[in-house]
C-alpha cells in the first residue's frame, strides 16, 4: 500500500501502516542524530522547555548538508543516516515524547516495544541526498547550531518527502530485523 | 618540455577532481546498479535501486554531492621518482580541500577524536588522509576518494592464524552480515589479505578503486574467488539497503601481500554504492 501523509501525524495516520508500505511525507521534519537526541534527554530530565515541538513530530535521523546564502539557509543534500547509532537513546525519548514517526536508514535494534500503538520507523533511500534534497522546499530554522552543522536540529519542510519504506510498524512488525534473521540461516547453510 | 607542477596547478586539481568525485559517480558503478536495478526479483529492493539511480542523475545535472556524508577524503598520490617541485605538496592538497568545502560545497566532517570538536573545514591532524607511492616518470597521479562513515564503520579486521586459510571466507561472509542493511548496500567489498595490520588496511581500502569487473570470461584463481564470495554474499538476502534482495554487493576486490610465516593479517573494508572516486595527472610531456 501506499500513503500520503501531512505532519503533525496523529495516532491513526500511523497505525494504519505496515511493514512494508511506502510512504510520502508532507509538512515538517526535525533531523536529529547522536547529540541532538543526546541533548534532547538531558533538557528533558533537567525539566526544561525544548527549543522546537515533539507533539505528532516526525524525526528525521540525518545530518544534512546546508549553505548559508544572504542570512538564509539552503539545503544542498539530506539524505538518511545510519538510525542504528539512535538505538539506545530512542525509548527513553519515545516515553517522554509523541513522536509518531522516525526516519532513517539501516534499521534499529530493540525498539519495537517502544514503537508500540504510538510510532513508526521509516526508511528512505541511503545516500539519495540530492533526491531528498528536491523535496526540502525550505529550511525554516534552526537549532543548537553549536553542535555542528551535521549534529544540529534543522526544521525543514518538505512536500511528497520519499519513497519511506516502512520499516518497524506499530504492530512491531520489523522488516529490517527479518531480512536480518533470515540471512543469519542463509548463512549458517553455507 | 616537460609541463611545470606549480603549487596553483595542484591546488585547482585537487578541487576539480573533489568536485567530480562528489558528484558523479565513476560509469563503472552506474552499469553494475543499472543492471541490478534489472535483475532484482524483489520490488522493494527495484525501488531502492530506482532511487539510487535517479539520485545519481540529480546530482550530476545539478552538480551537487550525490550523498550528504561527503566522506573524510583519502587521497592517494603516485609521486612520479623525477618529477620536481618547489612547494610542499601535501600543503597545496591541504588548501585545494579547505577551498571545495567552500565551493562544492561540502559537509564539515573532520572532529577531534575526543572533544568531538569540528574544525569546520575537513582538514584537521592526519586529514585529509594522503597516501604516497613512489612511480617511475615524472608525473604526479592524484586520485580522492571520499569515504563515508556509515560503511567505513562497518569494517573488520582480524589477524588470524596462519593456518587458517579457510577462515578468511568465513571472516568476510561475517563482517558483511553484521553490517546488514547499515552500510547502505548493494556495497563493494574491498579485501586485503597478507601483510601487516596495517597493510592489509590498506590493501582492502585501495581494492575499492579498482573497476568492478563484469567479464565472468576471465578465470584465474583470484577472481575465482572473488566471485564465489560474491556469490555467497548475495545469497544472504540482506539486500539493498538491508531491505530484502538479490544485490547486497555489487563487487568483492581481493588484494594481497606476502606477509610474515606467523601471521595472517584479513581486513575488510566496507563500501557503500556510492564508490566515489576521481584521478587527475599532473605534469610529464605534454
Amino acid at each position: 500500500m501506499e500513503y500520503h501523509l501531512t505532519t503533525p501525524l496523529n495516532k491513526n495516520d500511523i497505525i494504519q501502516l505496515n511493514a512494508g508500505d511506502i510512504v510520502y511525507l508532507t509538512g515538517t521534519v526535525l533531523t536529529a542524530r547522536d547529540e541532538a537526541h543526546a541533548r534532547i534527554l538531558e533538557i528533558e530530565e533537567k525539566g526544561e522547555p525544548l527549543p522546537f515541538n515533539l507533539e505528532g513530530a516526525v524525526i528525521y535521523h540525518c545530518g544534512p548538508l546546508m549553505q548559508q546564502i544572504d542570512n538564509k539557509w539552503h539545503t544542498v543534500a539530506a539524505g538518511p543516516t545510519t538510525s542504528g547509532r539512535m538505538s539506545k537513546m530512542t525509548p527513553p525519548l519515545l516515553e517522554k515524547f509523541n513522536v509518531r514517526a522516525l526516519i532513517g536508514k539501516g534499521g534499529m535494534q530493540n525498539v519495537s516495544e517502544s514503537l508500540k500503538d504510538k510510532c513508526v520507523y521509516l526508511t528512505y533511500t541511503g545516500g539519495c541526498a540530492a533526491l531528498a534534497a528536491i523535496s526540502i522546499k525550505n529550511v525554516s530554522n534552526v537549532h543548537w547550531l553549536d553542535l555542528g552543522m551535521p549534529e544540529a536540529v534543522w526544521e525543514l519542510d518538505v512536500v511528497e518527502f520519499g519513497p519511506l519504506v516502512v520499516g518497524i510498524d506499530s504492530n512491531g512488525c520489523d522488516l529490517l530485523s527479518d531480512v536480518r534473521e533470515n540471512a543469519k540461516q542463509a548463512f549458517s547453510r553455507i | 618540455m616537460t609541463h611545470k607542477i606549480t603549487k596553483d596547478s595542484v591546488v585547482n586539481a585537487t578541487i576539480d577532481i573533489l568536485t567530480k568525485a562528489e558528484t558523479q559517480l565513476p560509469s563503472d558503478v552506474i552499469d553494475a546498479l543499472k543492471q541490478a536495478q534489472i535483475r532484482e526479483t524483489s520490488q522493494i529492493a527495484k525501488e531502492q535501486l530506482s532511487a539510487i539511480l535517479k539520485n545519481i542523475e540529480i546530482a550530476k545535472e545539478h552538480s551537487i554531492p550525490m550523498c550528504q556524508d561527503t566522506g573524510i577524503l583519502v587521497f592517494f598520490v603516485e609521486l612520479g621518482r623525477d618529477a620536481h617541485l618547489d612547494f610542499k605538496l601535501e600543503d597545496a592538497i591541504v588548501e585545494g580541500v579547505r577551498r571545495a568545502t567552500e565551493t562544492i560545497p561540502l559537509r564539515p566532517n573532520a572532529v577531534d577524536p575526543l572533544t568531538r570538536k569540528n574544525t569546520g573545514n575537513n582538514t584537521g591532524i592526519g586529514l585529509p588522509d594522503i597516501k604516497y607511492e613512489l612511480v617511475d616518470g615524472d608525473k604526479i597521479t592524484i586520485t580522492v576518494a571520499p569515504k563515508g562513515a556509515g560503511s567505513e564503520n562497518m569494517s573488520a579486521i582480524t589477524m588470524l592464524n596462519p593456518t587458517e586459510v579457510d577462515s578468511i571466507r568465513n571472516f568476510i561472509l561475517t563482517t558483511v552480515l553484521n553490517a546488514g542493511g547499515m552500510p547502505c548496500p548493494p556495497i563493494i567489498v574491498g579485501v586485503g589479505i597478507g601483510g601487516s595490520f596495517d597493510k592489509a588496511a590498506r590493501l582492502a581500502k585501495s581494492a575499492l578503486l579498482l573497476d568492478i569487473e563484469n567479464n565472468p570470461e576471465k578465470m584465474d584463481e583470484r577472481d575465482e574467488l572473488e566471485r564465489d564470495i560474491l556469490n555467497d554474499i548475495n545469497s544472504l538476502g540482506i539486500g539493498p539497503m538491508g531491505l530484502g534482495g538479490d544485490t547486497t554487493a555489487l563487487a568483492v576486490h581481493i588484494k594481497t601481500a606476502h606477509c610474515h610465516t606467523a601471521s595472517l593479517p584479513v581486513a575488510v573494508n566496507i563500501q557503500c554504492w556510492a564508490n566515489r572516486h576521481a584521478s587527475v595527472t599532473l605534469g610529464g610531456d605534454k
